[in-house]
């Protein structure tokens, strides 16, 4: 896998050709092609390009694969500023792009803590100097992460943050959510919350049950996240804010979330892919790389987790992105960083609920791009006229193994490290500009 | 040697009990008495282990443990080493796994190594050459403590097939439960635990254990009586109101013993807390308590760990 840097001249026209169009904003799944003119889709269509090739434009025959809108991350930890041995802009960004994904959406928690107008406009520099895939920032919810003092939402927002949270941690005060939800509600931005009631949670280090027993790990009791949730939605129906519960991992959670959107509830939730392609048994003995938060789950939780992509009640998926170097997860279990990379496995491990028949390939798109820019108002998601050439070519049967030596990441702390995956992204287009070719 | 020949001691190390078969367990017992007799001795050395060296690595702190792997490896005539945390560099922020390349570098043949966190001997092992001992991690396992405690039963009872034993206790924070729940149950013996349920691991009867919350009901008709030392180090949080109510409820006195065998037989692993867990006239009941008899077992049990762990690195010097 490699990632190229073509030409920085402003692109011209360029015709895809021979495609097999995938939009989940429209539906449509035929053959066809797609012109783009000055970074952005100017005609695409079932029947485009059928009498001949257009001589005013490059030409990208794509041979009969899929092309897609590129996938839009709502998740994904940068450490950059702060912690640039674990991943810089550059790296999360050529990740990114041989992942397929074209737009992603960066946590707080960096050091120092975006919690500042100065800090949301250092990020929107550092993407457009880094110049490969589009980035926004969340701000934090409360002032350093603290959990009490909120933040300049207006200004924030103003300033580019496209969503609110306290990253890896809730926000576990009732008044402080409240508020947030309330006060956010004036700026049109979403409370995104990492749903986990920190007191039962507290010293856990993976899921609790049979597994914690027998390796003698503390226990996190998957009602933690069911608890925060339904919080969470008693505090949406009095504010009227927007929710977004990040991460769903169990069966409990997700029936809240269902309920809720069965009584009207504004309110969205995303999942990432460890949670419906692994469970708890990952862990295996002590591998650090499967310590996660939320932890894996038990087996009944992660059919749940599929049901739930499957029923429409988990809206999107997100990589969830948390590199870690060596140092914070060679140490023993219960020290040991939580999270996985995941920006270069998004797609291929998400395309296994196409290939297992819980989903179709547009469902499965649909979560991983028109959904979430949905969700944060954002551009992309669709081929439409008029929207920034953000697409991918992708083959989704090609198989291939997941190694963690090829990773472009800076940190290679994967549980799907030697997975045999299917399905391949072959090229990623920003702004109609190629970011990613994949080498022979 | 009683061993059964037959029977392979195929690890490497020590790790824990589970994973462990009934004949490799029986192996390391019978040995393990051998052991007995020469302690017993007046002349208490051999040379079996000759120009071998043993590092105890105690990343917690230990007394009777530590001692007592000391004493094994000494009466074996090996070179034995004692560090601990508290002088260590792993005080000045070295990694465990830099402390494990550095002691590696030294060219020791045994680690015996005890370490707060769970799986942290495992991840040692991964890093050294030679044959680690886990000598108790976190809330996980401590081998050699089900071995000695089986040593002991053994001698009273001559098997373990069939009998009822009850462990008492702090269940959730034990090391010392866990690797006997491995070894008593893959010994064909019952076990019980016995405890407050803010001290019990979740889906602890998935080991194959009898769950109690009644300490009467736990403890009737039991062969063995097994008690834990209440883990106030390990505790965050109040997991019981107060020591009074714990003893009252769940400490082990004449009145609760009662509704046992009228042989039963008493264990703690020790350090006690008399009073806490267990009443001191129950303790030293001559008849009934195995409390003095479990520390020599320990001598002996693991100087049968350090022989078998030692003839395998032989054969793997050999074939090398």
């Amino acid at each position: 896998m490699s990632a190229e840097r073509i030409s920085t001249a402003k692109p011209g026209r360029v015709a895809y050709l021979n495609a097999r169009l995938l939009d989940p904003g429209s539906g449509l799944d035929a053959p066809g092609g797609l012109l783009v003119e000055d970074g952005a889709i100017v005609d695409v269509g079932a029947g485009l390009f059928r009498d001949g090739r257009p001589g005013d434009a490059e030409i990208v025959d794509c041979g009969g694969m899929c092309l897609a809108p590129g996938l839009v991350d709502m998740r994904v930890q940068l450490r950059d500023p702060g912690e640039e041995h674990k991943e810089t802009m550059e790296s999360a960004s050529l990740a990114a792009a041989a992942g397929g994904i074209t737009r992603m959406v960066c946590l707080p928690n960096t050091k120092p803590v975006i919690d500042d107008v100065a800090l949301v406009e250092f990020i929107a520099r550092r993407a457009r100097e880094t110049g490969l895939v589009h980035i926004h920032p969340y701000a934090a919810v409360t002032k350093g992460l603290g959990g009490k003092e909120m933040t300049e939402i207006g200004l924030l927002a103003a300033a580019g943050a496209v969503g609110f949270t306290d990253g890896t941690q809730a926000v576990a005060d009732s008044r402080v959510m409240r508020r947030a939800l309330s006060y956010a509600r004036a700026f049109d931005r979403v409370i995104v919350q990492h749903p986990e009631e920190p007191g039962l949670a507290a010293g856990g280090a993976m899921n609790e049950g049979e597994i914690a027993t027998r390796l003698g790990l503390q226990g996190i009791s998957s009602v933690a996240e069911a608890m925060m949730v339904e919080r969470d939605l008693r505090l949406v129906e009095i504010t009227g804010g927007h929710y977004h519960v990040a991460h769903l991992s169990t069966a409990a959670a997700i029936d809240v979330v269902r309920a809720a959107k069965a009584r009207g509830l504004a309110v969205s939730c995303d999942t990432a892919p460890p949670y419906f392609a692994l469970n708890e048994l990952a862990v295996g003995d002590y591998r650090t790389f499967a310590k996660l938060s939320p932890p894996l789950r038990s087996e009944t939780d992660r059919r749940a987790v599929v049901a739930g992509l499957k029923d429409g009640t988990i809206d999107a998926i997100a990589s969830d992105h948390s590199p870690h170097d060596q140092d914070s997860k060679r140490l023993p279990f219960a020290q040991a960083a939580f999270g996985m990379i995941g920006l270069e496995t998004l797609l291929c491990v998400s395309l296994e609920l196409f290939h297992n028949g819980h989903l179709s390939l547009l469902e499965v798109l649909r979560k991983l791009t028109r959904r979430p820019a949905e969700i944060l108002s954002l551009p992309g998601g669709r081929l439409k006229r008029g929207e920034p050439a953000d697409i991918i070519v992708f083959d989704p049967d090609r198989a291939w193994r997941i190694k963690e030596a090829r990773f472009l990441s800076k940190s290679k702390n994967s549980p799907f490290d030697g997975r045999p995956a299917q399905g391949r992204v072959l090229r990623t287009v920003v702004g109609g500009r190629t970011i990613f070719t994949l080498g022979a | 040697m009683t061993a059964a020949t037959s029977v392979r001691f195929a690890h490497r190390h020590l790790l824990g009990v589970e994973g462990l078969s009934p004949d490799e367990i029986t192996l390391l017992l019978d040995l393990s008495e051998s052991y007995i007799k020469q302690s017993r001795a007046a002349d208490k050395k051999a040379t079996l282990l000759r120009g071998r060296t043993i590092i105890n690595l105690f990343f917690e702190s230990s007394t009777r443990t530590r001692t007592s792997f000391e004493l094994a490896g000494k009466r074996l005539g090996g070179d034995v080493i004692n560090m601990s945390a508290e002088v260590s560099s792993v005080k000045k922020g070295e990694t465990l796994i830099d402390t494990a390349m550095t002691l590696n570098a030294m060219h020791p043949d045994v680690l015996v190594v005890r370490h707060p966190d769970s799986g942290a001997v495992k991840l040692l092992s991964e890093k050294v050459n030679c044959a680690v001992i886990n000598a108790g991690d976190g809330t996980h396992e401590h081998p050699t403590q089900a071995l000695l405690d089986a040593l002991a039963i053994r001698r009273r009872r001559g098997s373990l097939q069939g009998l009822t034993v009850a462990i008492c206790g702090d269940i959730m924070h034990s090391r010392v439960a866990r690797s006997n729940i491995h070894l008593l149950t893959a010994m064909g013996a019952r076990v019980r635990v016995v405890a407050p349920p803010t001290l019990l691991p979740a889906c602890i009867d998935r080991m194959g254990v009898e769950v109690f919350t009644d300490m009467r009901a736990g403890l009737r008709d039991c062969d063995i009586v097994m008690m834990l030392r209440l883990q106030t180090e390990r505790m965050q949080g109040s997991f019981v109101p107060s020591i009074r109510e714990y003893f009252r409820f769940y400490g082990l006195d004449y009145a609760k013993l009662e509704v046992a065998k009228p042989d039963a037989l008493i264990m703690h692993p020790g350090p006690m807390n008399r009073g806490v867990e267990i009443d001191s006239e129950v303790a030293d009941d001559i008849d009934r308590s195995l409390i003095r008899e479990q520390v020599e077992m320990g001598v002996a049990v693991r100087m049968a760990c350090l022989d078998i762990l030692t003839r395998n690195l032989q054969s793997n010097e050999a074939a090398t």
